[in-house]
């Protein structure tokens, strides 16, 4: 066997570039085997550990006040394990080395009792439940502006400012995506979590005795919706808002769609990994042995059996596979501690680490080693199949027949070479046909990813460009006075201000119903406007509500016409509104009302709670300290300086994805390209040879040899825009929630890039292929015989 | 009246560098073939005639010496000018025929027509060695004998000045060996074309107009052959 080891590493190195380009297809299926499903299992495993070390509550309301006693009503509801009360409120800060004021979303705390949602003390201290002015903030706030125990902040409560001192530093399981209410991203600096002692808390805003958000764990067997029905039958006397589960839970939905993401990616990629390494294998193998049925025709003659020549030519394929699994476990650990890194950033966990399950590799090296074996045993029961004497004959010449296109009548048209090309082609169709598949799915993943950038590009653009085009806005305190608008317009920076009034209701349309807000604006609003999916702004009608698309979908209200509303606040009136458009928007769940027809539906004073403004050249920072300091001021923000965040966090993560993008489906298409390029050049080697004998030039034979190549790859590329573009559509259904919606936008330059890319790839491959081709010696390929 | 020569070499040398050992395959050989003739090469395996024929045909550079074509000598480094050369004024025929699989008989030759000067319809080649019939056939579907005819069709086809032949009838049986040969006779009557055919069955030789023979890469011998066997007497 010593003899046959020889050859094995004569064979191998002949092969190396077929050996190499196999090995980088099974380490990328199995680093991204590693790296996404094992991010997706580490973020799972990470996330119910914290659900279940600090009792994530599964329904959540928020109301005005109700008192305490309330409490044993919603304890005694049926299905309800546990129920925690809390107060909750939000006011404005002012941190010491910032000029822009932040928001702060104060809750109650209190260290003597173990409450759902429970805190995870990163370091110091909770306060206690008497202690003034001594506060623990959330991990992200703390970093972001480098705050530590000890230090202190401006809080602006009931219209007093406090100074405020961090005692503790902690993380909760409801702000696992530290969310601001109402926007859509992230911003540590400007959004924090402020927790401070229950009674203290209670004595700050008027809330002695009382709550103003519950949260509820259920029994294994609860019904969620009977109990939030129960729920706000309770609560309804205390201005509840109407319950919502975990799906509703805004940091809850915003990790599941990232999981959901993450699984979808993570098995469709390394499943077209593993799905191009099964068949380059399997044609290498095959051709491999082809090649050298002579030689095995001496070995059997020898005495070999099938299974020892079977098993020779697997060993070609399990080292391609060991480099690959090597590489690939390497990578793959690698990439997975940079995406949980990289998660790290937006989410929060108390304990995320990387981790991985090497089943998952198992199953990627017996998928490639299977389809590795299904090749080799093929070939060499083709190779055996014949008598030793019979295969140690040159083999006759293979059976050839006029290609399609002759059939169909374009002979005179196909000069000799591309008639040589398309019937080669035709010849091994399902060869033909997997080559294609492999190279349009190396299309299809770059215009998936592409179609993902545009789609979050589009979407930020359309809101921040079209929709909200204020400098700043304004929550109020508490509900104000129309003429308050007048009283901005007066501050010197503020060049228009645009109040609006938004009220909580419960939409209601046969049995379906949703708790949203409808937000009541003037018709000559121009700051912030109702866009549609198309850009064009929508003119609010005079009379009647406007809803989003999803809002309309939860209601089952395929068209406009008539649902009922329940308002949330004041006397609860219950009444009939026309819905006279529905909107196809990306972002929230909205309903929008002239101001005028608002106030008659919801009743109540003629008030407003806050405000749009626009405001002169470079007076943003200064307009937003001064808007914080003023009691009837609740928030302030600017969804200018939230665009400017993004735009630089999408410009530094676009080149990083990019690229790996483009290097994951080049591989794929290098991979491809080049063995097809390769077991071309081996099976035609000697057609080529006698070419040049002819009078063909070198570039006249290269041309020849690529050609099959290049057709494979133009046939390639549309069917890879159609299976991305397929993929994009299924994308975008898959990410329907309240926060988002995915618009569907696949554009022309993501085509072309995407061609373009695949395009690069195929002639890398066929320029490394040539280099073989121009060292072919044309003398000894003629000499032999087949 | 002498014939003018197509083919001049002088001093040819050709050493194969194996590293450990080097091979002379020829050693100082001059040579010429004339316009019309048909010249066979003979000699044991390994004597140096593929090697001569190769270098003379520019698919083979020598280690030392020169070629001439007509009045041009080859510059037989130039990848490029050996492609031209071999594309307008050399056809080859090899032992085993490498025709392209998937080409008709047709279209093996219109391979060559269609990249040729002042070449004449496949047909008409096809037709020179008598395989008419068989024009849209595969090689699959021909029989040794006939894809060798195929093989000498595509090489006449640009009507080439020379034919060079490496042992066409080496893995023919005598019967199919013949009428490949009458196909080359009638190419050298009809066409004029020069031929040099290797072999190394003495039988063959008598066919030629002039004989060489070759032994340990030098020409051992030269004659002419004033009168030329009938192909039907040759046997093996
Ligand atoms: N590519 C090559 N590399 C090394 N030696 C070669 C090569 N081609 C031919 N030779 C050697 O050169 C000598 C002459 O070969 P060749 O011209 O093919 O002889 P013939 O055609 O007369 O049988 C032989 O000894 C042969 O082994
Ligand atoms: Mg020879």
């Amino acid at each position: 066997m010593r003899a046959l080891r020889k050859k094995l590493g004569r064979d191998l190195w002949h092969n190396r570039g077929q050996v190499l380009s196999i090995a980088a297809v099974v380490a990328t299926a199995i680093m991204t085997v590693l790296s996404m499903r094992g991010t997706y299992e580490s973020l799972v495993v990470a996330r119910d550990d914290f659900y279940q070390e600090s009792a994530f509550p599964h329904i959540w309301a928020n109301l005005e006040r109700a008192p305490e006693s309330v409490r044993g009503r919603l304890e005694a509801i049926d299905g309800v394990s546990a129920v925690d009360t809390r107060i909750r409120f939000m006011a404005n800060l002012q941190l010491d080395n910032r000029d822009v004021p932040a928001t702060g979303l104060f809750s109650s705390v209190d260290p003597d009792v173990r409450s759902l949602g429970q805190l995870v003390l990163r370091s110091g201290r909770l306060p206690g439940i008497r202690e003034r002015d001594r506060v623990v903030v959330n991990e992200k706030f703390a970093e972001a502006n480098e705050l530590e125990e000890g230090d202190a902040f401006g809080g602006i409560i009931n219209g007093q400012m406090r100074r405020l001192q961090v005692v503790g530093i902690a993380i909760s399981p409801e702000y696992m995506y530290p969310l601001a209410p109402g926007s859509i991203f992230p911003d540590n600096e400007t959004f924090g979590l402020v927790w401070m002692g229950r009674e203290t808390l209670a004595a700050e805003s008027d809330m002695e005795g009382a709550f103003n958000e519950v949260a509820l764990q259920l029994q294994g067997s609860a019904q969620e919706e009977a109990v939030i029905d129960e729920l706000d039958r309770v609560l309804k006397p205390y201005g509840g808002l109407g319950g919502y589960g975990r799906a509703e839970q805004i940091s809850h939905q915003f990790l599941e769609g990232e999981l959901t993401q993450n699984r979808n990616t993570g098995t469709l990629i390394p499943a077209v990994f593993l799905a191009v390494v099964a068949f380059l294998l399997n044609i290498v193998l095959r051709r491999l042995v082809d090649t050298q049925r002579q030689e095995i025709a001496v070995l059997k003659a020898f005495g070999y059996t099938n299974r020892d020549v079977g098993w020779f030519y697997l060993r070609f394929a399990l080292l391609a596979v060991f480099i690959g699994t090597v590489a690939g476990i390497g990578f793959g650990v690698w990439f997975g501690n940079v995406m949980v890194e990289m998660y790290k950033e937006f989410f929060v966990f108390p304990d995320l680490q990387y981790r991985f399950g090497f089943d998952l590799v198992m199953i990627a090296v017996v998928i490639s080693i299977l389809s590795a074996a299904i090749g080799a045993l093929g070939g060499v029961r083709s190779a055996t199949g014949l008598p030793p004497a019979e295969a140690m004959r040159p083999k006759s010449p293979a059976h050839f027949r006029p290609g399609i296109f002759e059939r169909m009548g374009f002979e005179e048209w196909l000069s000799s070479t591309a008639r040589m090309v398309l019937r080669n082609i035709e010849r091994q169709p399902v060869k033909s046909i997997l080559s294609a598949l492999g190279v349009a799915f190396s299309v299809s993943v770059l215009v998936l990813g592409m179609f993902m950038f545009d789609a979050i590009e589009y979407m930020m653009d359309l809101q921040f460009n079209k929709v909200q085009r204020e400098d700043i806005s304004v929550v109020f305190e508490r509900p104000l006075p129309e003429s308050v608008e007048i009283e901005l317009e007066h501050m010197p920076a503020v060049t228009r201000a645009e109040v609006y009034r938004a009220v909580p209701v419960r939409l209601i349309h046969g049995h379906l119903e949703k708790e949203a807000g409808i937000t009541g604006r003037r018709l000559d609003d121009e700051l912030q406007r109702i866009i549609d999916e198309d850009g064009r702004p929508i003119r609010l009608p005079p009379d009647g509500l406007v809803l989003s698309r999803y809002l309309a979908d939860q209601l089952g209200l395929k068209h406009p016409g008539p649902i009922r509303a329940e308002i949330l606040e004041g006397s609860r009136p219950e009444r009939t509104v026309q819905v006279v458009d529905i909107v196809d928007d990306f972002l929230g769940a909205s309903a929008y009302m002239e101001l005028e027809g608002l106030h008659r539906l919801a009743g109540g004073v003629r008030s407003v709670n806050g405000a749009n403004l626009k405001l002169a050249p470079g007076t943003r920072d200064a307009v937003m300290s001064e808007l914080a300091r003023k009691p009837s001021v609740s928030g302030v923000s600017s969804p200018r300086k939230m665009y400017e965040i993004f735009r630089q966090q999408m410009d530094e993560g676009f080149l990083l994805g990019v690229f790996f993008l483009v290097f994951f489906s080049s591989i794929i298409a290098l991979a491809v390209i080049y063995n097809g390029a390769r077991i071309a050049l081996s099976e035609r080697g000697r057609e080529l040879a006698s070419l040049r004998v002819l009078g063909f030039s070198k570039q006249e034979v290269a041309v020849l040899l690529f050609s099959e190549q290049a057709l494979i790859t133009l046939v390639a590329i549309p069917i890879g825009w159609l299976l991305g573009y397929w993929m994009s559509w299924a994308m975008v259904n898959a990410f329907v929630t309240e926060s988002y919606r995915i618009p569907f936008i696949v554009d022309a330059g993501t085509f072309t890039f995407s061609a373009a890319a695949t395009i690069v790839a195929a002639v890398i491959s066929s320029l490394v292929v040539r280099r073989r081709l121009n060292r072919y010696d044309l003398i000894s390929v003629l000499k032999t015989r087949d | 009246m002498e014939s003018p020569t197509i083919f001049r070499a002088e001093g040819l040398t050709k050493i194969y560098d194996m590293g450990e050992v080097q091979v002379v395959a020829l050693r100082d050989v001059d040579f010429t073939l004339l316009e019309g003739e048909l010249l066979v090469l003979l000699g044991a395996s390994g004597s140096g005639k593929s090697t001569l024929l190769n270098i003379l045909g520019g698919l083979d550079s020598p280690t030392e010496g020169s070629v001439w074509y007509r009045d041009q000598k080859l510059n037989t480094d130039n990848e490029d000018e050996l492609t031209e050369y071999r594309r307008h004024h050399v056809g080859f025929v090899f032992q085993f025929y490498n025709l392209i699989p998937s080409l008709t008989a047709r279209e093996n030759v219109a391979l060559v027509t269609e990249i040729a000067e002042d070449p004449m319809p496949p047909a008409e080649a096809l037709e020179l060695v008598g395989l008419k019939e068989r024009i849209d056939h595969f090689p699959a579907q021909l029989s040794g004998g006939e894809q060798q005819r195929v093989a000498i069709a595509r090489a006449v086809a640009k009507r080439p000045q020379v034919l060079l032949c490496d042992e066409p009838t080496g893995a023919l049986d005598l019967e199919t060996g013949r009428i490949v040969l009458r196909a080359l006779e009638r190419v050298n009557n009809e066409l004029g074309t020069a031929i040099a055919v290797i072999t190394h069955n003495a039988a063959i030789a008598g066919m030629g107009d002039r004989i060489v023979r070759m032994s340990s890469g030098r020409i051992a011998s030269d004659e002419r052959n004033p009168h030329r066997t009938h192909i039907d007497e040759i046997t093996w």
